[in-house]
């Protein structure tokens, strides 16, 4: 029933029989050059409208955060530190990099996109069943079909999905809209516009669990070469949310990506909270009752 | 690289000006944590007024239902009339409310769609279409002698099943009463998801009140007793359970300590108190002074379901809601291996 109990395949949870393997993207942010070519080409693919050019002044995020128009996000973070440990009196190291100052500073960028979260809340509360679970595991939105009720929007412990606002000359405007995972690109056999038009292979499509042995690899490999801050986000099964259908690879902590540190699906706790309200609602009718019975005034 | 985006150049100063995302604001961190320059991890909820003052037509049209069952079964027939309107009244602005705040109000019918225990918004639904009818049967038999002429069939008719209707309402009643608690709740906004066990407590505390209120404003001295009483304990439970509440959220109790919503929830105590006690005092010699403490009472119901619901809305722009909480479980987990 409740999608926290479900097993592990949310797919076959949802009831697709002999489908696809589960579909996933592991961003490595090791890898990001910050071009956002990812949020160019989500754009253009999805017909996701424009929605205003801020200067944010925030290094190079003029694109602020995910939102019902901003399907991809590139965050950007400076901070004074080195990007990895260097060895000390390593022969190999060239003077430039021995020099004062040369490695005090390093450029953070991250692409962040819609989890498809094994335990999706925002499929969980969504009342219409507008939001949907797909053959190939991620989490996609039926926009003729969403109301536009706006509960999904605060019930993702990401802040990712957002009803779109707009007049009705505005794509989809009043439902609530994000990444779709190129539901129809997957569906003949294509890549995400995403992962194509990464230059970089920082955006990394594929089935979920090579990506993730992969992953594993990789992070190794980078704490082999003295990144020591190389860590995964959301690969983890027995996270609160089951795991991310669209994980990372980042060199700090969540929070400073703007991602939560420990999201938790909040069904996870709704049996609890019906129970209460069942006992509240009829300690509220034997109120009620009590009331009525008392003597005639 | 960014060219299409500056298509949209002109929207900038429309989206600042609604408040969404609008750039950082200068953080005072009273914990110390790491955010992405100050933004929201999370998004508010796209609601306008209509939602919190739904949760208050719906804990008085259900509270209501449950006192005009009872008013119906002990001959009180003022209060029953009163509670009946009010009941039916309720559920139709509430009803309007809701699907006014819709993004597509014309699709409203895709509520029916599905049936989905883990959507509170779908089971809500689903109760309040059940209640709806219920409560506007009971209603219309009070209206019976005001219908014209060619259709008094109707005013039988719906005598004949107004106590059966009403008794089902009060039933249900408890249900639309209270899963508005568990709608907020079952939310990743901080202050609502830090309430949950509370907050369906504190939903039926001031649904008794708001009902109890009406009850005072609507029906005559004596009839007006139960609802003097459902009024006064819904005060006192609603006091403790609130108390206990900000108690149990943790951080994002500081919410409903500051600024508008810290307002609206005092607001709200001196109504509800004063109220509660105004009828159990006077409102069995003067009708006045009932009536006076019953709109106390109800204001007292809003002020609270505004209070609760700008409090989640503050708790989900500022991160340190967010991240403070999940970043401190995360270390302790980590801690103990």
């Amino acid at each position: 029933m409740s999608q926290v109990d479900a097993p592990l395949d949310p797919a076959a949870a949802a009831g697709w029989r002999n489908g696809p393997k589960r579909k996933g993207f592991f961003t490595d942010t090791s890898l990001c050059i910050g071009c956002k070519a990812c949020e160019v080409a989500c754009k253009e693919w999805n017909s996701v409208p424009a929605d205003g050019l801020r200067m944010l002044g925030s290094s190079y995020d003029n694109t602020g955060a995910l939102g019902a128009s901003t399907w991809r996000h590139v965050a950007f973070i400076e901070q004074r530190k080195p990007m990895r440990e260097l060895p000390v009196r390593n022969t190999a190291t060239t003077t430039a990099e021995r020099a004062p100052g040369a490695h005090d500073f390093r450029w953070l960028m991250s692409s962040d996109v819609c989890k498809h979260c094994t335990h999706a809340a925002c499929l969980d509360v969504c009342p219409t069943g507008a939001l949907m679970r797909s053959e190939f595991g991620t989490v996609v939105i039926q926009a003729d079909v969403c109301n536009g009720c706006g509960y999904c929007v605060p019930a993702c412990p990401f802040g990712v999905i957002e009803r779109r606002e707009g007049d009705r000359t505005v794509l989809n405007a009043g439902v609530a809209q994000k990444c779709t995972f190129c539901y129809d690109r997957l569906g003949a056999g294509m890549v995400p516009a995403c992962a194509k038009a990464c230059p970089t292979e920082s955006i990394q499509f594929g089935d979920l669990d090579d990506l993730r042995v992969h992953a594993a690899q990789r992070v190794s490999a980078l704490h082999d070469d003295g990144v020591a801050d190389a860590r995964l986000y959301g690969e983890d099964e027995s996270d609160g949310i089951g795991g991310a259908g669209a994980f990372f690879l980042l060199l700090d902590e969540p929070e400073v990506y703007g991602l939560p540190p420990d999201p938790v699906v909040t069904t996870r706790d709704l049996p609890a909270m019906w129970r209460g309200a069942a006992i509240a609602g009829a300690a509220l009718l034997a109120g009620a009752a009590a009331a009525c019975a008392g003597r005639r005034s | 690289m960014t060219g299409p985006r500056v298509e949209g150049a002109g929207d900038a100063g429309t989206r600042r000006g609604r408040g969404r995302e609008g750039g950082e604001r200068p953080m005072v961190p009273r914990a110390t944590f790491t955010s992405y320059y100050g933004r929201p991890v999370l998004k508010e909820a796209p609601w306008a007024a209509d939602i919190p003052a739904y949760f208050f037509l719906g804990g008085l049209a259900g509270a209501c239902s449950m006192l005009a069952a009872g008013a119906d079964l002990t001959g009180r027939t003022s209060l029953r009339r009163t509670t009946r309107l009010g009941a039916a009244a309720a559920v139709a602005c509430g009803f309007g409310a809701l699907v006014h705040d819709l993004g597509r109000p014309g699709r409203f019918i895709n509520m029916l769609r599905v049936v989905k225990p883990t959507s509170p918004m779908s089971v809500g639904t689903w109760i309040l279409s059940a209640y709806a009818p219920l409560a506007g049967v009971a209603a219309v038999a009070e209206l019976a002698p005001l219908l014209p002429r060619g259709v008094t069939w109707v005013g039988g008719v719906t005598r004949a099943l107004s106590r059966p209707a009403g008794l089902a309402a009060a039933g249900l009643g408890a249900g639309v009463a209270t899963y508005t608690a568990v709608l907020v709740a079952n939310t990743a906004t901080p202050a609502w998801h830090e309430a949950r066990r509370e907050l369906p407590f504190v939903f039926a505390a001031s649904a008794a009140t708001a009902a109890g209120g009406l009850g005072m404003i609507g029906s005559s001295a004596a009839d007006a007793a139960p609802a003097r009483r459902l009024a006064a304990g819904g005060a006192l439970v609603e006091l403790l359970v609130e108390r206990r509440m900000e108690q149990s959220m943790g951080l994002a109790a500081e919410t409903l300590r500051a600024g508008r919503p810290a307002t609206l929830l005092r607001a709200a105590r001196a109504l509800t108190v004063g109220g509660a006690l105004g009828g159990l005092l006077l409102g069995r010699r003067s009708r006045v002074a009932g009536a006076a403490s019953g709109a106390a009472l109800m204001g007292g119901s809003l002020c609270m379901r505004f209070g609760i619901f700008e409090a989640g809305q503050a708790s989900a722009r500022d991160p340190r809601y967010t991240i403070v909480p999940q970043r401190q479980r995360l270390d302790e987990r980590r801690a103990s291996g």
